[in-house]
């Protein structure tokens, strides 16, 4: 380990966590001690990535990783959290709504729910106790630990979860909702562990959100594994609306069979820094996977984005399309790297990334990459950089709409082309809602993504179009 | 007088296009404005309508007696301006029902008028349809987005409807418009009219004022307005060319 990472007080309370969650003390995930061992082991042969590192050249880790954020090793009592933290009571069962705190799974009676169709959905932990054989078929299949610190990091210290199991030819209509929240009285470190298992044919909507509550600074880990079995399709939406003393780190590693169906679609709203990855393996002929994301940044916010699509057999097909706007000094990074291995004919994808920048100190480091070894493929790839157009402002500011309001109708226009494609309506009306907010300055940090609420006003989907 | 400009001088970088123009409109009125390609007609509609990038050096331009010069375009076009585009602008994602109903609210507001409500609202749109034919679906379409060129400015001619200015600019609206729509586009303009608005239509061909017959033709050449006449002026431009106009200039 060099001597600039030893500069991170995390490193010092990574043995202690270790011990606490994992050791002679910790309790769940008994059988899978080894793999967390060894993740533990290649999370210090690799420590925390810096910017020497060419994926890692344009986000620098430095800032936030210099703070003594704690973790919570102990278990808490439900009813407490329940009370202070979560403003919308927790929905039973069939609303679909999962909590976590802290990176552990919040519940009302039982931690895990078996539907009459065999659908399972709840905690990691518990999934693990009653289903292992299950659990450990997938888990830590996707999210390599070899050559990834953060995902090393979160195999080795995840509490807990969501785990979804969707059996064969059931199809869930009503969407799944995590919500992730933190903001605690503490700087807090969170590791958050997903499993998420679509058997053949089978379908969902799953929703994750990762919202705080207050301004408390925080480190969020989040590692989500999703396997499609043949035919089986999701609509995946990540919504991220931290404070800006708040890091967010998501990766989801998404396991794709023959003729499955991936439409995944991050919505980055606020955040001091976040970077999502996505790594997709294209791995049955005839898959299909969406990639979208739209980024909204302004102060000294920092968003970054990493697409790595892996076209392992021909005749699959992969569409990304990543869009930005960009005020003050905020900076994003867009990477994509598609990768079409030697018998992957007949393979399409294309890639693109769009951005806006508003200031002249914003910046935006993209760079869509290819990598092809078949030689029958149709691939593109593009990124734009500008600024709003004169020609289309002047034309809206003619027919009497302030130069605020058009420059506010252009920037929502510009976002439209990823938000239109969230397939729930009222999730879509709530997201283009907060997209405009956002942009006026009037999106709350504790503006929460959820669908259900206790409290209707959060509901209220109608939209003043005079603001826009 | 609805529009007075006076001696008007525009330079854009520094290169002078318009020379002095004089240019009276009344209500009531339809102007028609001619020359050939590249004389400062559509500059003198996006100095009328405020855009950026046009240098004033010279003169003025008084609507309802008030100087425009430092007013913002919305602002014009709150006050009663509007200006058909030559080349409308698409704007992918804003739809057009979003824009006619932010446009109308934010011209009501200026009026300190109450948002329109709902369904008068619709009941708007749909009227104002059937005025230019338009028989798509225009409630989920981004603006212009798609749309052929006969359509982009039946939509022109659309809003112009939607928003009922008291001074529209129609800057080459025909060009480009097979004979079918440009009867449409005229049709739209002249049940548009009325004795408290006025029009001033520029175009390059003679064609379109068979169909939007004007009170005053001016014909501009040279960044000046050369000539001025009623709508028999039009015809024998037609029949003369602007060939004749160059020589008559150099006559003088």
């Amino acid at each position: 380990m060099s001597k600039e990472l030893n500069s991170i007080p995390v490193l010092d309370s990574i043995p202690q966590w270790f011990d606490a969650i994992v050791g002679k003390e910790g309790n769940a995930f008994k059988g899978l001690q080894n793999v967390r061992t060894s993740a533990l082991e290649d999370f210090n042969r690799l420590g925390f990535p810096n910017k020497k590192m060419e994926k890692w050249r344009s986000t620098d880790l430095k800032n936030v990783l210099s703070f003594d954020y704690s973790m919570a090793t102990k278990d808490f009592l439900m009813k407490d959290i329940l009370e202070e933290v979560f403003e919308c009571e927790v929905q039973e069962l069939d609303s679909y709504v999962m909590n976590l705190y802290k990176g552990r799974f919040v519940y009302k009676e039982s931690p895990l729910h078996i539907l009459d169709d065999g659908v399972i959905v709840g905690s990691l932990s518990a999934a693990f106790d009653k289903y292992p054989e299950l659990v450990e078929k997938h888990f830590g299949k996707y999210a390599k630990t070899e050559n990834n610190a953060f995902n090393a990091l979160n195999t080795a210290l995840f509490l807990d979860g969501l785990f979804v199991y969707i059996p064969k030819n059931v199809k869930v209509e009503k969407p799944l909702q995590l919500i992730n929240a933190v903001g605690t009285t503490e700087d807090v470190f969170v590791q958050n562990r997903n499993l998420i298992i679509l058997e053949e044919n089978s379908q969902l909507t799953l929703i994750h959100c990762d919202d705080s509550y207050n301004y408390k600074r925080s480190f969020t880990n989040s590692v989500t594994e999703i396997v499609l079995g043949a035919n089986a399709s999701i609509d995946h939406y990540r919504l991220q609306n931290i404070n800006n003393n708040s890091s967010l780190k998501s990766t989801v590693a998404v396991e794709q069979a023959r003729d499955s169906r991936l439409n995944t679609n991050s919505i980055i709203l606020n955040g001091g820094l976040i970077r999502n990855e996505s790594f997709v393996t294209l791995n049955g002929e005839g898959a299909h996977a969406d990639i979208l994301g739209v980024y909204l940044a302004d102060k000294n916010q920092h968003i970054d984005n990493q697409v790595y699509v892996d076209h392992a057999v021909p005749h699959c097909t992969s569409n990304e399309l990543f869009k930005g706007i960009l005020d003050d000094y905020a900076r994003a990074v867009f990477n994509g790297h598609i990768l079409v291995r030697r018998d992957a004919q007949e393979t399409l994808a294309s890639q693109n990334n769009a951005n806006i920048i508003l200031t002249d100190k914003a910046m935006i480091n993209t760079k869509p990459f290819l990598e092809i070894y078949a030689d029958d493929v149709k691939c593109s790839h593009g990124a734009t950089v500008g600024q709003l157009d004169d020609s289309a402002l002047f034309y809206i500011r003619q027919r009497g709409i302030s130069e605020d309001n058009a420059r506010m109708l252009l920037m929502y226009a510009f976002a439209a082309e990823v938000t239109q494609k969230i397939k729930i309506d009222s999730l879509r009306e709530r997201v283009e809602d907060m997209v405009k907010k956002r942009l006026r300055g009037e999106l709350s940090i504790c503006d929460q993504c959820v669908l259900q609420c206790s409290n209707p006003e959060k509901y209220n989907f109608e939209i003043d179009m005079s603001k826009i | 007088m609805l529009l007075q400009i006076k001696n008007l001088h525009v330079s854009i970088n520094g290169k002078e296009i318009l020379r002095g123009i004089n240019l009276e409109v009344n209500k009531g009125e339809v102007h028609a404005i001619m020359g050939p390609n590249g004389t400062g007609k559509s500059t003198l509609a996006n100095v009328i309508a405020g855009k950026e990038g046009y240098e004033i050096t010279q003169g003025e331009i008084l609507y309802n007696g008030k100087d425009i010069q430092k007013m913002p375009p919305e602002v014009r076009a709150q006050e009663g301006i509007f200006l058909g585009f030559q080349y409308p602008v698409e704007i992918p994602g804003v739809s057009m029902t979003n824009f006619m109903r932010t446009s109308l609210n934010e011209i009501r507001k200026y009026h300190g008028q109450e948002p329109i409500p709902a369904k008068e609202f619709l009941a708007r749109m749909a009227e104002k349809k059937e005025l230019v034919e338009i028989t798509a679906k225009l409630t989920n379409r981004s603006v212009n987005e798609g749309f052929s060129g006969g359509e982009k400015k039946k939509n022109e001619i659309y809003q112009m409807a939607m928003l009922e200015p008291q001074l529209a600019i129609l800057d080459e609206t025909d060009s480009g418009l097979d004979i079918d729509a440009l009867r449409i586009v005229a049709n739209g303009v002249n049940k548009l009219k009325t004795s408290e608005n006025a029009t001033v239509v520029i175009t390059h061909y003679q064609r379109l004022l068979d169909y939007i017959v004007p009170d005053f033709v001016h014909v501009l050449f040279e960044g000046k307005v050369v000539l001025s006449g009623g709508k028999e002026l039009a015809l024998e431009l037609e029949e003369k060319g602007y060939d004749w106009i160059k020589k008559e200039t150099e006559k003088r």
